[in-house]
């Protein structure tokens, strides 16, 4: 656990900026993950007055702010008719219900950790951060980002028509996922997001020429399964070794793509 | 720090340091029902309702339960110990260290979904860890809860 001298619930994102520029100075989110480690701090710098815990939905897309939690996403109606479910899918089995009341999704992203069901399940949708200072930059861009001390004002995830679905593997339920797997097909395209490789998630892009069409869709969500498993890169840790994960990945993704495969 | 919350129905007003967990805050005004059974936000032996939604206590700043309604197994007693005793009856638990967080989540789903199938059970409680029992009795003490509360909660 942190120590501090001071709590401060900002009342302008100007001001949390300002003092999220100091090291000694620490942004909570559901604050989950910082409170594992130790440190002691100055000022913890709160957004919870902002109004950012809302999921807008219009015509174009959903602007969830920083602030959501992960169980507000899980249950949200919009977002789950979107993704088919994808969304709780991705969600449902990190810890437990308390957990995901307090976890919000911007600490979730900001943090870009390698185990992200999350992060994983939003690469593979057209999906933006808004930056406070930075602007708004494509997902898979900020997740290869190096890390700066701005704040994470909103994801915007457009409402481009597609498929999704999302598998992942754990050795125990409420465990870190051993690998994750999401797969999505929208403007013409296979987009394969893989997670707990164990680094941080990392999107394919495979338009469905450089695969072949004459395939069934069974024999062509093998295929997909088996490139993706040639072209991301997966490691060892205490959770599975590589050549495990190599084989997760043509299975996990061989399953989504059939959940994902237009009729 | 200035505090002021509702807990269990009674209003407080206190001074705080800005650190202080919603756990530690709780157990020093009285509510030891609340434990802290891991340092990692696995276990769920803390949790408490904060508006009505339970939340883990030892991975909450107090500072963030201003202006909040905080309720703990103390503020629910007849509730729990309506449906304790269906979990009492199938002998489900050992050392019982684990009962608090389990009791409050299970009251929360119930109040969230009356009616859970045994998947929408399991998932909901997943996160409540119990290092006696195998989770069996604790699910037929739930079902058998539940069946009595269809048929009227008559004994
Ligand atoms: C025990 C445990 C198990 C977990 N298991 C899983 C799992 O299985 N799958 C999974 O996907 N995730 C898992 N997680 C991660 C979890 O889901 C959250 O992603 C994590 O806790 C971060 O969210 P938070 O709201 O707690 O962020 P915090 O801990 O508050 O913050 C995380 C980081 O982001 C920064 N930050 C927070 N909000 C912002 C913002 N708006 N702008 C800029 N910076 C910000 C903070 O300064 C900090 O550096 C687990 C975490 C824990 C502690
Ligand atoms: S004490 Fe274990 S989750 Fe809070
Ligand atoms: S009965 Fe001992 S931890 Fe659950």
């Amino acid at each position: 656990m942190f120590t501090c001298k001071e709590y401060r619930k900002v009342e302008t994102l100007e001001e949390a900026w300002q003092l999220n520029q100091k090291k000694s100075n620490l942004l909570i989110g559901g604050m989950l993950w910082v409170k594992m480690g130790h440190r002691n701090v100055q000022t913890v710098i709160d957004l919870t007055g902002l109004e950012l815990n809302k999921i807008e939905e219009n015509e174009q897309e959903f602007q969830i702010g920083c602030m959501t939690t992960l169980r507000q996403m899980e249950e949200h109606e919009g977002l789950n008719s979107y993704t088919n479910g994808a969304i709780r899918e991705s969600i449902r089995h990190i810890v437990g219900v308390q957990f995901r009341n307090g976890a919000t999704v911007g600490g979730s992203i900001f943090g870009r950790f390698g185990f992200s069901d999350i992060l994983t399940m939003l690469l593979a949708m057209d999906s933006f951060v808004e930056l406070y200072k930075g602007g708004l930059i494509p997902l898979n861009e900020f997740v290869n980002r190096r890390r700066d001390r701005d704040i994470l004002v909103r994801i915007i995830i457009r409402k481009t028509p597609g498929t999704f679905a999302y598998h992942s593997a754990r050795n125990a339920r409420t465990d870190f996922p051993t690998l994750a797997a999401a797969v999505s097909y929208y403007n013409e395209a296979w987009h394969v997001s893989i997670g707990a490789r164990p680094g941080r998630a990392m999107l394919l892009t495979v338009k469905e020429e450089s695969t072949n069409a004459e395939k069934s869709r069974e024999e062509f969500a093998k295929s997909l399964g088996e490139y993706t498993a040639e072209h991301i890169p997966v490691g060892t840790n205490l959770r599975g070794s590589a050549a495990y994960r190599r084989q997760l990945i043509k299975v996990l993704v061989k399953r989504a793509c059939l959940e994902a495969s237009p009729e | 720090m200035q505090l002021t919350l509702n807990l269990n129905g009674t209003p407080l007003h206190e001074e705080i340091a800005p650190d202080t967990l919603l756990l530690d805050f709780l157990r020093a005004h009285g509510c030891k029902s609340v434990k802290r059974g891991c340092e990692t936000s696995n276990c769920g032996l803390c949790t408490v309702f904060l508006d009505g939604r339970p939340i883990l206590s030892c991975s909450f700043l107090a500072a963030r339960a201003d202006g909040h309604e905080v309720t703990t197994l103390e503020g629910l007693q007849e509730e729990a110990r309506e449906f304790a005793a269906f979990i009492a009856d199938q002998g489900a638990e050992q050392c019982g260290f684990c009962n608090p967080g389990f009791v409050m989540n299970a009251l929360a789903l119930f109040r969230e979904n009356p009616d859970p199938d045994e998947e929408e059970i399991k998932e909901y409680l997943a996160g409540n860890l119990c290092r006696c029992s195998g989770y069996e009795g604790q699910l037929r003490g739930i079902c058998s809860f539940l069946k009595w509360k269809k048929q009227g909660g008559r004994p």
